[in-house]
Parts: C-alpha cells; sequence; structure tokens
C-alpha cells in the first residue's frame, strides 16, 4: 500500500475523529470538571470541592436517584417479559406476517412518542375511557383514576420501550435455525426443555442488547413521570432539568448527571458479565 | 425471500400469531385515540363534542406550529446528511487511517448511544455554554449529529465486513480509476446501509425533546418542543390533528414504496 493511500485513509477519519473529540470528549471531560467546581450565585468557580458528590449521595437527591433507579429496573423487567415473547413470536410467523408486524411496528416512529403518550393520558384520565369501558363491563363500580399514579407511568414506560427489545430479539430470532428446535423436541425434550436449552440460549444475544437499549434510556426518561405522573414522580432527570433551567447549578447537576453515567454503565456491564457466565 | 414454513409448521404458526397482533393493536390504541379526538369538536379531550374538522382549519393557519414543523425537517434532515458523510467516510478509511488512539476515539464516537439522552443533553449544554456559542439551530444541529453519527457508522461498518471485496479489486484490474470504482462499485454496494442509517438517524432526531430541549433557543422551536409545551399545557386539540396527519402521511409513504416494490419485483420476474 502507497504512502499517499495511508495519507487519505487518514483524511478520511479525520472528520469524524475531530468531531469526537470536540463534541463528545470535550463535553464529557468538562462535565466532570465541572461536578468538582463551585457554585457561586447564577454562576460556578473554578474551586475545587466535593460537595455537589456529598449532595448527590446523600438525603432528597439518593432517595430521588434510587427510585428512578426503581422504576427504570421496573420498566425493564416488564419490557423483557412483555417484548421478549413478542420479537420471538414474530421471528416463526410465515413472512408475509413478519413483514407486516414489523412495517406496523416501525410507523409509530413517525408520530411523535409525546404524542402517543397523550394518546394514554385520554385512556387513563379519571373517568376517561378505561375507566368507562371498565364501569360498562361492571368489572369496577368507581373510576380507578389511574392517571398521575405510578402504574400509569410503568405503562408510558413499557409502551416507549418496547420496540427497542421487539427489534433486538426479532433480529437475533429470525436468523435462528428452526431445525435445532425440532431435533431437540425428536430426541424427546419437552417444550419447556426445548426452549430453555435451545431458543434461549441462542436467542440471548438480542436479549442482552434489547436490556441494554431499554435500560440506559430508561434512567433518562424523564419526560413519560412528568406527563402520566403529574409531579408526584420526581425522577434524577427531571432533577438535572431543574437544576439547570431553574436553579442555574450547573456543577450540581453535572455531578448528578456523572453518578447516573456510573450507575448505568455498571450495572450494563454487570449484566453483560452476568450473560457471559451463564452461557 | 425463501420461506422456512413448511405446511405443517404453518398451521402450527397460527395461534404464535395471536400475540403480536394483541401487541400491534395496543400499540396502535393510544395512537388511534389521538387520531378521533382530533375530529373532536370539543377542546376538551374529556367530552366528546361532536365530530368537526375545525382543528384541521386553525392547524392550516397557525403559523407557529408551521415553523416549527420546518425546522424539525430541516434539522432531520442536515444532521443526517453530514452525519452520513462524516460516518460514512470515517467507516471507509478507519482500517488504514493512522491517527494516534483511533481505536478509543472509534468506541468514543459510539458512546451517544449509550449515555441516557438527559446527559447527553446536559453536558453539551454545559459545553456549549462554555464556548459561547449562540443557542439556536447551530447548536440544534451539532447536538443531533453527535447521535445521528453512530447510527450511521454501525450500519456501514456492518455492511463493509461482509462486502465483497473483489468487486472493488476487479474493478480497478479492469482499469476503473479509484474515483470510478468508488463511485461505480463500492458506493452503490454501501447505500442500502447508508439509507437506513440516515432514515434511522432522521427518525431519531425529528422525535428528539429531551436533548433539543436543552440545547435550543429562546426563539428556535421544533415540532417535539412544540408537542411537549402544549401537553404540560393539557390543550392540544391542533397537534392531536398534526400528528394524525403526519400519520396518515407515513402510512401512505410505505403503502407507495410496497406498491412501488411489489411492482419491481413482478417486472424483475417476468423478465426472467
Amino acid at each position: 500500500m502507497s504512502k499517499k493511500r495511508k495519507i487519505s485513509s487518514s483524511l478520511g477519519l479525520l472528520p469524524m475523529y475531530l468531531f469526537t473529540l470536540v463534541f463528545v470528549l470535550g463535553p464529557l471531560i468538562f462535565m466532570i470538571a465541572l461536578s468538582f467546581f463551585e457554585q457561586d450565585g447564577w454562576s460556578y468557580r473554578a474551586v475545587f470541592t466535593l460537595d455537589n458528590y456529598k449532595n448527590a449521595l446523600t438525603g432528597t437527591y439518593l432517595e430521588i436517584l434510587f427510585s428512578s433507579l426503581r422504576l427504570a429496573v421496573i420498566s425493564t423487567a416488564a419490557v423483557i417479559i412483555l417484548g421478549y415473547p413478542f420479537g420471538l413470536c414474530t421471528a416463526f410467523l410465515p413472512k408475509r406476517m413478519q413483514k407486516f408486524i414489523m412495517t406496523t411496528q416501525m410507523i409509530p416512529y413517525w408520530v411523535n412518542s409525546l404524542l402517543r403518550l397523550y394518546g394514554w393520558i385520554i385512556i387513563f384520565r379519571a373517568n376517561g375511557l378505561l375507566d368507562k369501558l371498565l364501569m360498562w363491563l361492571g368489572i369496577t363500580e368507581e373510576p380507578l383514576r389511574l392517571l398521575y399514579t405510578y402504574p400509569a407511568v410503568v405503562v408510558g414506560m413499557i409502551y416507549v420501550l418496547i420496540p427497542f427489545m421487539f427489534a433486538s430479539v426479532y433480529q437475533v430470532a429470525e436468523r435462528l435455525d428452526t431445525s435445532l428446535i425440532e431435533a431437540a423436541r425428536d430426541l424427546g425434550a419437552s417444550p419447556i426443555r426445548a426452549f430453555l436449552s435451545v431458543t434461549l440460549p441462542l436467542t440471548l444475544p438480542g436479549l442482552k442488547t434489547g436490556i441494554i437499549h431499554t435500560f440506559i434510556p430508561s434512567m433518562g426518561l424523564f419526560f413519560i413521570a412528568d406527563i402520566l405522573g403529574g409531579n408526584k414522580i420526581v425522577l434524577t432527570g427531571s432533577l438535572i432539568n431543574d437544576l439547570l433551567n431553574k436553579a442555574h447549578d450547573q456543577p450540581q447537576a453535572a455531578a448528578l448527571a456523572s453518578v447516573m453515567m456510573v450507575l448505568t454503565a455498571a450495572i450494563c456491564i454487570l449484566l453483560l458479565r452476568r450473560a457471559k457466565y451463564e452461557r | 425471500m425463501k420461506d422456512k414454513m413448511t405446511p405443517k409448521s404453518r398451521r402450527k404458526a397460527r395461534p404464535l400469531a395471536i400475540y403480536p397482533l394483541i401487541m400491534t393493536l395496543v400499540t396502535y390504541l393510544p395512537i388511534f385515540v389521538v387520531a378521533v379526538y382530533s375530529f373532536n369538536e370539543s377542546k376538551l379531550s374529556s367530552i366528546w363534542g361532536g365530530f368537526s374538522l375545525k382543528w384541521y382549519e386553525e392547524l392550516f393557519y397557525d403559523d407557529a406550529i408551521f415553523e416549527a414543523l420546518l425546522n424539525s425537517v430541516f434539522l432531520a434532515s442536515a444532521s443526517s446528511i453530514i452525519a452520513a458523510i462524516i460516518a460514512t467516510s470515517a467507516a471507509l478509511s478507519i482500517e488504514k487511517a493512522r491517527l494516534p488512539l483511533k481505536g478509543a476515539v472509534e468506541k468514543l464516537s459510539l458512546m451517544p448511544l449509550i449515555i441516557p439522552e438527559i446527559i447527553l443533553g446536559m453536558v453539551l449544554l454545559a459545553f456549549f455554554t462554555l464556548l459561547g456559542l449562540p443557542f439556536g439551530m447551530l447548536t440544534l444541529l451539532i447536538a443531533h449529529t453527535t447521535f445521528c453519527v453512530p447510527y450511521i457508522y454501525n450500519q456501514v461498518k456492518a455492511r463493509l465486513s461482509v462486502m465483497d471485496k473483489f468487486a472493488i479489486e476487479a474493478a480497478r484490474d479492469l482499469g476503473a480509476s479509484r474515483m470510478q470504482a468508488f463511485f461505480t462499485v463500492t458506493l452503490p454496494m454501501l447505500a442500502p446501509a447508508i439509507v437506513s442509517g440516515m432514515f434511522l438517524s432522521f427518525a431519531m432526531s425529528f422525535d428528539d425533546v429531551i436533548i433539543s430541549v436543552f440545547v435550543t433557543g429562546v426563539r428556535v422551536n421544533t415540532l417535539p418542543i412544540i408537542v411537549y409545551t402544549s401537553l404540560k399545557t393539557g390543550v392540544t386539540p391542533k397537534i392531536n390533528a398534526l400528528c394524525t396527519l403526519m400519520l396518515a402521511v407515513t402510512v401512505l409513504c410505505y403503502i407507495i414504496a410496497g406498491a412501488i416494490k411489489g411492482k419491481k419485483n413482478t417486472s424483475a420476474a417476468l423478465k426472467e
């Protein structure tokens, strides 16, 4: 290979290289530095302090962090339970059906995700569509008033996150060699046994990607709790938002964000490790 | 495409279809509700005031929503085009390039995919303030490009790894210049990956609320920002109408694309 070729290749990489250094690495380093700065009125001073981390890891802020984590874990678990079979079943359908489901799952992407949540508001509102339906069916006597409750927020989270799980599982399951499952069944394995020892291990990579694509965003989707939870459910995301836009306390926000990032990364790495050992 | 179904397994597949179909119905339930309520005469979503097209009429005369829609379309197109150029050129040259720590920088460029959006939004806000950049379309464009690049890069890289490298060499052996080989062999082979990456990043940018809320200026609104603020105040009949229209356009596009593809397939089959 000529030297000229190497130089032109380096030039080809250069835009992404520089862009990444300036607009990904730069901001991240600045955030870490910022989290050690001292807040001073509406601005900050470049004086080293650990106070921001002390605040982030004690009292109310810590409680909020735990409740965010709890919501993320509950949502991710629900998305696994509902989304994994969704992707798996779809992969075993005739090709035309698969295409139909794939297309219908993609179309909503082009409708604003906030507005899709708004549909749930109309459904969940006190004396709204769900309450009327349940009372008409005689299942409940009083309106449930689900809007602005925890379950409503969880439904919203599941609704927004399930397509990621569906897509990850489907992509892997679609390439699955079905003759392996048939072989297991022919050799006398029960359907459950065949699933546990063939289908599940072979679709595990898809499940893992799905979990990561669900868990990471679920830590930050504060607007769902805002819209469907009223002001009752405060998450670290909305806290960071308020600190930045109302209190203008950038160092504190940066410390919370750093803690959240480390936590998310740690949990993802742990999950991946686990999955590796199980195999 | 080959169907791996035998008649026997096809019969077995029928009960399997129930669950995906239920999930699909649930997916469309809130969208359907929004669409129905866009024809609601009453301003409140708790009351059904009769069928009316008045919100569509009002939407037509609403300049703020129209401007936000244009902003969103421009932002999503521009950031996915810029990202496509950056990402494709990087994917093509990463193997042979000689830049310090290129592997680490490559991993770093994928970071926006695995950072919660709120953190990406906040770090960019703080960084843009530090640089003194004017908040508005420029900051939106930079921020959206950061998360569009990895989507396209991943797609192109995956395609490159399965691509037949001999095709390019063959073109060169047959006397094509490097440029000719690139435009007649490499680019057409990569096109599906680039296009699907761009579609994905367009959709992500078009629907992004969190990052946009952080990095936009006072005067520049995107569609999701308008939807977010009006949802917080709770009154959205015009926006219901807008989204119903957007859904209709999307479905139409899919049907047309499907029809064109179907026609191509049948004409290809006829040729054979």
